[in-house]
């Protein structure tokens, strides 16, 4: 189950004709694919689409009901393959992933898709992760767009267009043999906002009327000589049928202006944004009246010639407002102009940079520019620079004061956190065994290559931490060590790390962290998740499966928190003689989802009287030193430094606050380190038992008359 | 507002780490804004920066009188713009200073929201001593940067009510009056909220108050507790010295005491005694060295070593402090456990130094007591059994002076104390720096012995110390480096800088 709920939002889904939806971006999309008649929606989770397929997940019930059949995919190929059911068969369907990552993933069957076509609407749904707070490298989906011959839709940031993108792209699929790929950045997914909504639509032709009558066209089927065909049919058949449907249609929208020898090109997307520069420029109102005509791109492949070519014709200049390199968008609008021997100059990233975010700061200024260079007559008053100057000064000022005083502040191992321990230990056996080659994979694992730890020399993706090692595959005097999650286990490590290890004879250790949820994404099941889940098959062991493909040395820690026993297996594991890959399955669950399914069930037992134990760690004061080892073996959020209460020191002194969970590594690492006396354990009691009273009783009695001892000595000097 | 202006969104900005209910503020500010008649939006990038990391929300609010009838809806932002920005919510005081290095913070518009508590960075908390921002430049910057500051400890005051700090920070969103709704308003997008509704109401009650400048009464300090008749003399002794040293001459002498007895005391200042008489002659008036030399005197005289923390551990005060610190309420019993890791050799250090020494020196029962002392113990001080354990540690205070460690303890620092009066004559800032030099020396097990390494190296290059142009200079520097890192890495490079002055300048 995942990490956040969505039963609420789920009661959203069942609104019909007439009624407001309320919520965020990527809750809009859900409702928009049961209005559309879907038949079918699969996906793989990640940010920011996380919370359509945890919605998805507690809409179930609704979605069954509607006909709608729902997967969490394996892997992003799974979900681009899942829609080839759409192949010859009239259904809609959708899957969904982030991006690029997960297209990277899914592109072999994306480009198998596209090659053959579809009969039935294919939307594929992208959370762009690209910007600011982005966890990903830093690409454009446009490019998967354009080789594989894939729509791509850049809706206006707001409900009602994403809504409508979502619709008109199932007609745009249909209407021309291809999938389309409906883009939502991220600040977009997360977008709250209304729109007016319709009933839900059952699918007129279902999955089981495809299952009982199976149908195949052999013209579609990406295996010469029809893959020659499909190439020459995508650009004479599929091409025009999709213009003329966005064109028909009106997908892309002309906004009139009083400047009108000038223009704004821009992608859908970036529409609010480029308002408000144009607002800050005293070009447009709040309610996007602009000065300047605009042409937006709702539709971002592909380019609909006519449409460029009357915007543009009469133009002086025309400014692209497009993010991200290569600059795809300008390149082609050259193209058509030029072909069309229109002399209208085109303006994009010589105002605005290549690289980077288009927030609103960067295209206030590169408005500027552009009306700075075509009708600077049009400038905004500025207001004197008596006035201007002293303010920059002062912000320039302010800044600079605490430049040196702000610390970056990189994603860190949750609270009790049991993969700390797993990296504790490591730095522990770095103490006696020197350092090694580590390859990182992805997920909350990641955050290792940060301090305190610091471990980690590369991640080369989701999944890949053991195949990332590969190379380093000879006799030496260490081994490597590689790191994977359950996540990537089973999303493709398996075969690519695990399986790729054993037949290519390697020697390295591989640290598999099974936490029982695919936790850096929000705490989605897995096969090996612990829990039972209603829909899903759970409970596979990782230990099977790696034992499955060949692996003989696999040992399976069930406590990750004991960190004496992760630090010998990890150095048995890295000094054995024993041949062939060795892996860890290194098992303790989610912290943070522990806590949201255990806390409520033990206020309850509060609440019904019952005894519950809660742990936590603390530090006396007294006898801390300030040198926080303890800190730099753990970097857990609650686990922090306090001023010393010591008028004779002046380092701050380590602090236990109160969200510390009591997971034990606390204990675990000054034992295993031989640090320092400082931590206890606290265990409290609520709702203490007789025997636990009777006992504190007698313990009162005994400890109280050797503290009354002690007090008296105190007190005599 | 002017009504003649167009209409312009209202925009905040919340910048908070993960975790914090950042999200919680901005949906409070989207049902309060929806319930007083405006449109609003909200977006965010939470990402991987939920798992703890800075993370921020976007809000823009639009009054809906403004839309004109059957007119497109405002186009609504989706980042802040610097310069465009008329609220900032800051839960923390870096992330204050974040907001003010983004430029989101600007002195004709913004009012800035900030709490003043601190959540540490990761780099401050792992450093080998103080490695803490400085909170005022933070909180002065914040100043310079806004409009209007409205700072409090909101975290504190969240705390204080049982709540969490969202709901102190909507209090003081209220409390600006930089919003045009009503308190009640916010009280009711609350009471929606429906979740932990009486706790966000006290605490919004307080950012309120702190918003309009009312100040939470603190509790005064206890006087301190007059010194019984055996310590006066000793206090009067250090009530003869000048401040600064004198506050830290009466805070040893209670220290010593409590570590030891009264004689111990004596030995403290008697071993001060001629290093005020060189502070006196060389230092100028200024007490720095004296100062200095006391407080590190004290720290070294009242090693931790297993006695003491046995001591520490047992005492009810302790116990008391435990139940506090882990607010503990009445009724619920709580047990302490203690995480313990004694080895060899700090078992040889308790004993009697002739015993300790032929103990490390020993074949087998060296070997013996460490499979013993192999891995750590939990003792649970709670119980009967291990506050005994711990007691009986405790009682072996009176043999501490003929133990092992306090020989060589009482002989380190005589050397340190020699350095220091000897260096005095030539160069009192440098004897200075020597005094505070001994600072490096502290903690348990690995980290008293690399603590010790580095001190002894420091002090091994002192005569190459003093041919640099700034000996006091080049000492501090020499000890910053030594406290950057476990490896002493910082420290390698920083010896290698060491720069003897040119013969020509001499």
């Amino acid at each position: 189950m995942a990490e956040r709920s969505f039963k609420e939002e789920v009661e959203k889904l069942k609104l019909g004709d007439g009624a407001e939806f309320h919520g965020e971006g990527i809750l809009a999309v859900t409702k928009a694919l049961l209005q559309s008649g879907v038949s079918y929606v699969a996906g793989y989770q990640g940010a920011p689409i996380s919370h359509l397929m945890d919605v998805l997940a507690d809409a179930n019930e609704i979605l069954e009901g509607l006909g709608v059949h729902f997967e969490n995919s394996a892997s992003e190929a799974t979900a681009a393959a899942t829609l080839a059911a759409s192949v010859n068969y009239p259904l809609r369907g959708a899957v969904t992933f982030k991006s690029t990552v997960g297209t990277n993933v899914a592109s072999d069957a994306l480009a198998n898709l596209a090659s053959g076509g579809v009969t039935g609407g294919a939307l594929v749904i992208i959370g762009e992760d690209y910007g600011e707070g982005s966890s990903i490298m830093q690409e454009r989906v446009h490019a998967f767009a354009m080789k594989s011959q894939m729509w791509l839709l850049d809706p206006r940031p707001n409900l009602p267009s994403i809504v409508r993108a979502v619709e008109s792209g199932f007609e745009l699929s249909e209407a021309s043999n291809t999938p389309v790929m409906l883009m939502l950045r991220i600040r977009a997914c997360h977008v709250y906002g209304r729109f007016a909504t319709k009933d839900n639509k059952r699918p007129v032709f279902g999955l089981k009327d495809a299952l009982e009558n199976p149908r195949r066209d052999l013209s579609r089927i990406a295996m010469p000589p029809m893959t020659y065909i499909h190439e020459k049919d995508k650009w004479e058949k599929r091409w025009p049928a999709a213009v003329k449907y966005i064109e028909n249609n009106r997908i892309n929208e002309f906004f009139d202006g009083e400047a009108d020898d000038i223009g704004i090109v821009v992608q859908g997307g970036l529409y609010n944004s480029t308002l408000r520069a144009l607002l800050l420029n005293g070009l447009a109102d709040a309610f996007g009246e602009s000065k300047i005509p605009l042409y937006v791109m709702n539709v971002t492949y592909p380019l609909v010639d006519k449409e460029l070519i009357r915007f543009c014709a009469g133009k002086k200049a025309v400014l692209v407002v497009e993010e991200g390199h290569p600059d795809y968008l300008e390149q082609a609008i050259n193209t058509i102009l030029r072909r069309a021997d229109i002399q209208t100059r085109i303006h994009g990233k010589d105002v605005l940079p290549m690289a980077g975010e288009y927030t609103g700061a960067v295209l206030r200024e590169g408005l500027r520019q552009f009306i700075e260079k075509t009708r600077p007559d049009l400038r905004a008053p500025a207001p004197p620079a008596s006035e201007v100057a002293p303010a920059h000064q002062q912000t320039a000022g302010a800044a600079n004061a605490v430049n040196e005083q702000v610390h970056g502040r990189p994603p860190s191992f949750c609270t009790g956190c049991p993969e700390r321990p797993i990296f504790a230990a490591m730095k522990l056996v770095e103490r006696e065994l020197g350092p090694h080659h580590v390859s990182a994979d992805i997920g909350c694992h990641l955050f290792s290559i940060f301090p305190p730890f610091n471990v980690g020399a590369t991640t080369m993706g989701y999944g890949l931490g053991a195949a990332g090692a590969s190379a380093l595959n000879i006799k030496a005097g260490k081994r490597a060590i590689s790191m994977m999650g359950d996540g990537g286990f089973w999303h493709n490590g398996l075969t690519s790390g695990v399986g790729n290890a054993v037949f290519n004879k390697s020697d390295n250790v591989l640290i598999i962290v099974d936490n029982g949820y695919s936790a850096a994404t929000g705490g989605q099941d897995i096969p090996s998740s612990g829990a039972f889940n209603a829909i899903r098959s759970t409970k596979h062991p990782i230990e099977q499966a790696v034992r499955g493909v060949g692996v003989q040395w696999v040992k399976t820690l069930t406590r990750t928190y004991d960190v004496a026993a992760m630090r010998d297996t990890l150095r048995e594991a890295l000094t054995t003689t024993e041949s062939g890959p060795k892996v860890i399955v290194a098992q303790s669950e989610c912290m943070l989802n522990k806590q949201r399914r255990i806390k409520p069930l033990m206020r309850k037992a509060v609440e019904r009287g019952e005894r519950v134990v809660r742990e936590r760690f603390g530090v006396d004061a007294d006898t801390c030193t300030g040198d926080h080892s303890c800190i730099r073996l753990s970097g857990c959020p609650s686990l922090t430094i306090a001023p010393n209460p010591d008028p004779l020191r002046r380092e701050p002194v380590t602090k236990v606050i109160n969200s510390c969970v009591g997971c034990g590594l606390c204990g675990e690492v000054s034992h295993a380190a031989v640090l320092c006396p400082s931590f206890y354990r606290a265990s409290i009691v609520t709702n203490p038992s007789g025997w636990d009273r009777f006992k504190a009783r007698l313990r009162a009695a005994v400890i109280g008359f050797l503290q009354r001892r002690i007090e008296r000595k105190l007190q005599a000097v | 507002m002017n009504p003649s202006a167009p209409p312009r969104p209202i925009t905040i900005a919340i910048l908070a780490m993960g975790g914090e209910g950042g999200g919680v503020l901005a949906d409070w500010l989207v049902d309060l804004a929806e319930h007083s008649g405006y449109i609003a939006q909200t977006t965010s990038v939470p990402g991987v920066a939920q798992r703890t990391g800075a993370t921020n929300y976007y809000v823009e609010l639009f009054p809906k009188s403004g839309s004109r009838a059957n007119a497109p809806m405002p186009v609504l932002g989706l980042t802040p713009v610097p310069g465009d920005v008329d609220i900032v919510i800051a839960s923390e005081l870096m992330e204050g200073g974040r907001a003010v290095q983004r430029g989101l913070v600007t002195p004709d518009k913004t009012t800035f929201i900030v709490s003043t508590n601190r959540v540490y960075a990761m780099t401050e908390k792992i450093a080998l001593a103080d490695g803490r921002a400085d909170s005022t430049a933070l909180l002065e910057g914040c100043r310079t940067a806004a409009k209007r500051l409205i700072a409090a400890d909101m975290a504190q005051l969240a705390e204080a009510t049982g709540s969490v700090i969202s709901a102190a920070l909507f209090g003081a969103l209220a409390g600006s009056k930089a919003l045009p709704m009503q308190r009640t308003a916010f009280e009711a997008a609350i009471h929606r909220g429906g979740v932990g509704v009486k706790a966000s109401i006290a605490a919004f009650g307080a950012g309120f108050a702190a918003a309009e400048g009312e100040i939470a009464p603190t509790k005064a300090a206890a006087p301190p507790a007059a010194p019984s008749s055996a310590l006066s003399p000793l206090m009067a002794e250090a009530d003869a010295y000048a401040e600064p040293a004198r506050g830290i001459i009466r805070v040893g002498i209670e220290r010593l005491v409590d570590y030891q007895d009264i004689a111990y005391a004596r030995d403290y200042l008697a071993r001060l005694k001629p290093i005020a008489e060189t502070d006196k002659k060389y230092g100028g008036g200024s007490g720095h060295l004296l100062a200095e030399t006391a407080r590190e005197l004290a720290l070294g005289m009242a090693y931790e070593d297993t006695v003491r923390v046995a001591e520490l551990k047992i005492r009810p005060s302790r116990f008391e402090r435990v139940r506090h610190e882990v607010q503990a309420a009445d009724g619920q019993i709580v047990e302490i456990a203690e995480f313990l890791h004694p080895r060899v050799e700090e078992i040889a250090d308790t004993l009697p130094a002739s015993l300790g020494r032929r103990l490390l020196n020993s074949g087998f029962p060296r070997r013996l007591v460490e499979r013993f002392t192999k891995s750590g113990r939990v003792v649970k001080t709670s119980t009967i059994r291990g506050f005994l354990l711990l007691y009986a540690i405790a009682a072996l205070k009176p043999t501490r002076r003929r133990s092992l460690r306090f020989a060589h303890e009482q002989k380190f620092l005589s050397e340190w104390l020699r350095t220091v009066a000897t260096t005095a004559a030539s160069d009192i800032a440098l004897a200075t720096e020597i005094a505070t030099t001994r600072t490096l020396v502290k903690g348990y097990s690995d980290t008293h012995e690399r603590g010790r390494a580095r001190y002894d190296t420091l002090m091994q290059m002192l005569p190459q110390i003093m041919t640099t142009a700034d000996p006091a200079a080049t000492l501090a520097g020499l000890r910053k480096a030594a406290l950057a890192d476990d490896t002493g890495t910082a420290l390698a490079a920083a010896i290698k800088d060491v720069r003897a002055l040119p013969q020509a300048a001499e």
